[in-house]
């Protein structure tokens, strides 16, 4: 049997989420719960109504930005894991300005998502300064920017963006910087279609622009980047800042594109690890900025329905994030690939 | 070794200027030193395992998970053997399955190391609480017994876990061993030029497992040590980052284990300066708490941009090795 060349990576991506989910499975059985009730629960949680389909995608928004953080840096050969940290920043700068910023209708929303991106951005240039003129390694500098974002946007939260009495989050959005709600049963906002859009830009820039091209070469091959005059710290710098626009904008859609509560959380409880999953979604994704957009539906699936395999049979929701880790696990390995190419192809 | 002259120096400076600051800030100076070299311990085993892993081709960028699963594993180890030396003793083993694991898809599997290591890191997020969940049915803190605390010894220094005295011996230990042993000279080979070793009728893969199964073990001992020789306690997020701190180390130190001992010290110490500071009456009030968590890693982060840069490492390290 030969798969046509254009749906291998597809059937790859698949056949690793099913990977990943037997793995689940059988963590689920090893701790004595019923595997087939937990994904029974599982897919009905994601997919049984309307409102759950919706959910489902509410979930995946922040996912696909997260998502083209990594794959971006991915395609300029840049490990950037710190997607999670610029989108706490993101958060802030869209809590702020939607909350504390009296601005008239329209403007104020595009004021709130551009304050975030914008924060999220100037967050990348830190490990983006440091990769590009001190060759310090991306995965260390990224995650300690990760650990110092997570106690400054605590900080300001709580300092000067915290709700009056009530400590624990910030003054909710104001009206006019809120993303219109879809359907009123759903917490999905028209957030979605900027995400989408974002991606879509994120497509047209690496496979419709020269520094999108000199971007991917530079992560193909660097030494024929080098000979062909592209600056490597125009590459770590460009991946990095949109990486950053990205991954600030998922934190902005959790707090003004997400009831109820259209704030931010002080321990980042509406926020955190959104950044993390975004490498297991870029991943099977295939580092592709729509490939990525599919696969968040995909996780958005699994995180929505992990919340009724939670309620229905037990099964903590967190097992969700460990799939999604061996999901990655077992996308790291090509040989398994091979392997199964060369049992399909006896 | 200017390197090496260079971290010690930077490690001794702090330990000797530290403790007058702190008089300054009306803390007490022995707890900084205690509390760094608690800090510096799991950094300190998890970096030189690293070191021998690295030296022999492999990268593992998983430590973080590593001293996260092992931490919890550990505590059910002491609970299950009443004894928090079997608590290390499990964490060690647990860590070097993992260390195997990765060994095994990186030389087997041709993985593509640090996503691989990425994967574990985001397992070990959602599985370290989903195991916090099954065993004790809690999902924050668990707080064990405190008679399975590993005991410290009392020293003219003040108190020293003897864990603590196990990473130092395991940095000389890994020292003598790369540079003084047959052993360490075909764990080098393994790294530089794998095809040599292979051609010399030894097995690349043998070695390189053996590297991570040991890099593996002592981050899981550092793990295990978390809550057994430190916080006696165990919350998710116990780990908070050491893990790359210790890869901070490696990178710090250019593989070789006593340079990143010293690197573990002076992590450490700033770690346990942000501990002593947080605790303090006094200045807790007066320093915003949010500032002094974030020490250790805005001194990891300058480190690294101002110290390391760039630099060499084997020729084939994260790259599988594929006989022609």
């Amino acid at each position: 049997m030969r798969t046509p060349r254009a749906l291998r990576p597809l059937a790859e991506s698949l056949a690793t989420v099913a990977l990943g989910l037997v793995a689940g499975g059988l963590l689920v059985w090893a701790f004595g719960h019923s595997p087939v009730a937990a994904y029974r629960a599982l897919v009905a949680g994601a997919f049984g109504t309307r409102e759950d389909l919706l959910e489902t995608l509410a979930f995946a928004t922040p996912l696909m930005l997260t998502a083209l953080t990594f794959a971006v840096g991915m395609r300029a050969g840049l490990f950037n894991i710190g997607a999670e940290g610029q989108m706490y920043l993101g958060a802030v700068g869209a809590a702020c300005v939607a909350g504390m910023v009296p601005l008239p209708p329209g403007v104020h929303l595009g004021a709130a998502t551009a304050a975030g991106m914008v924060a999220g951005a100037l967050w990348a240039l830190i490990p983006a300064a440091l990769k590009a003129w001190r060759g310090a390694h991306e995965v260390i500098s990224t995650i300690m920017c990760n650990w110092i974002a997570l106690h400054l946007s605590m900080y300001l939260t709580i300092t000067f963006l915290a709700e009056p009495g009530r400590a624990e989050r910030t003054v909710p959005a104001l009206p006019t910087a809120r993303y219109p709600v879809l359907s009123e049963d759903s917490t999905l906002t028209a957030v979605v279609f900027v995400a989408v859009g974002v991606a879509l830009l994120a497509y047209a820039y690496l496979w419709g622009t020269r520094a999108g091209y000199e971007l991917r070469l530079a992560g193909e091959n660097p030494d024929a980047a080098r000979y062909a005059g592209v600056r490597p710290e125009r590459v770590v710098t460009a991946s990095f800042v949109l990486g950053g626009l990205a991954a600030g904008l998922a934190g902005a859609s959790q707090v003004i594109g997400r009831p109820p509560a259209w704030s931010l959380y002080a321990t980042m409880g509406n926020v955190a690890t959104l950044g993390f999953d975004g490498i297991g979604v870029a991943l099977v994704g295939r580092n592709h900025p729509v490939g990525g957009v599919l696969a968040a539906v995909l996780f958005g699936a699994l995180a929505h329905g992990g919340r009724l395999m939670e309620y229905e049979v037990g099964v903590l929701s967190e097992l969700v994030r460990a799939l999604n880790g061996i999901i990655v696990f077992a996308m790291a390995v090509p040989e398994l690939w091979k392997m199964v190419g060369r049992r399909l192809s006896r | 070794m200017r390197k090496a002259a260079l971290a010690w120096a930077a490690a001794v400076v702090t330990a000797a200027l530290a403790p007058r600051a702190l008089a300054q800030l009306g803390l007490p100076p022995v707890s900084l030193v205690e509390t760094g070299l608690l800090a510096m311990t799991p950094l300190a085993l998890a970096a030189v395992g690293e070191c021998l892993n690295e030296k022999a081709g492999l990268v593992n960028i998983g430590l973080e998970a590593i001293f996260m699963v092992t931490a919890t594993v550990g505590v059910w180890f002491a609970e299950i053997g009443r004894s928090g030396i079997v608590g290390l003793l499990g964490g060690a083993a647990t860590g070097s399955l993992l260390g195997l694991g990765m060994g095994a898809v990186s030389v087997y599997g041709k993985a593509d190391q640090i996503i691989a290591g990425m994967g574990l890191n985001v397992f070990a997020l959602g599985f370290v609480p989903f195991l916090l969940i099954s065993l004790w049915a809690f999902p924050g803190v668990h707080v064990f017994p405190n008679e399975l605390m590993v005991p410290r010894l009392t020293t003219p220094l003040g108190q020293v876990s003897p864990v603590t005295i196990g990473a130092v011996v395991a940095a000389v230990l890994a020292h003598l061993v790369l540079h003084r042993t047959v052993v360490g000279f075909r764990l080098c080979a393994a790294g530089e030029k794998p095809e040599a070793v292979d051609v010399a009728g030894l097995r690349v893969d043998r070695l390189r497992l053996l590297t991570a199964t040991v890099g593996g073990a002592l981050a899981g001992l550092g793990g295990a040590f978390l809550p057994l020789g430190w916080f006696g306690a165990l919350v998710k997020e116990i780990s908070a980052g050491r893990g790359f701190i210790a890869l901070a180390c490696v990178v710090f130190a250019g593989l070789e284990p006593l340079v990143a001992l010293g690197a573990a010290l002076l992590f450490g110490l700033a770690d346990g300066f942000a501990s002593a500071v947080a605790v303090t009456p006094g200045v807790k009030e007066r320093v915003p708490f949010y500032f002094v968590s974030m020490i250790p890693y805005v001194v990891t982060l300058v480190v690294v941009a101002a110290v390391i840069g760039r630099r060499r490492f084997p020729s084939t390290v994260g790259r599988p090795y594929a006989r022609e």
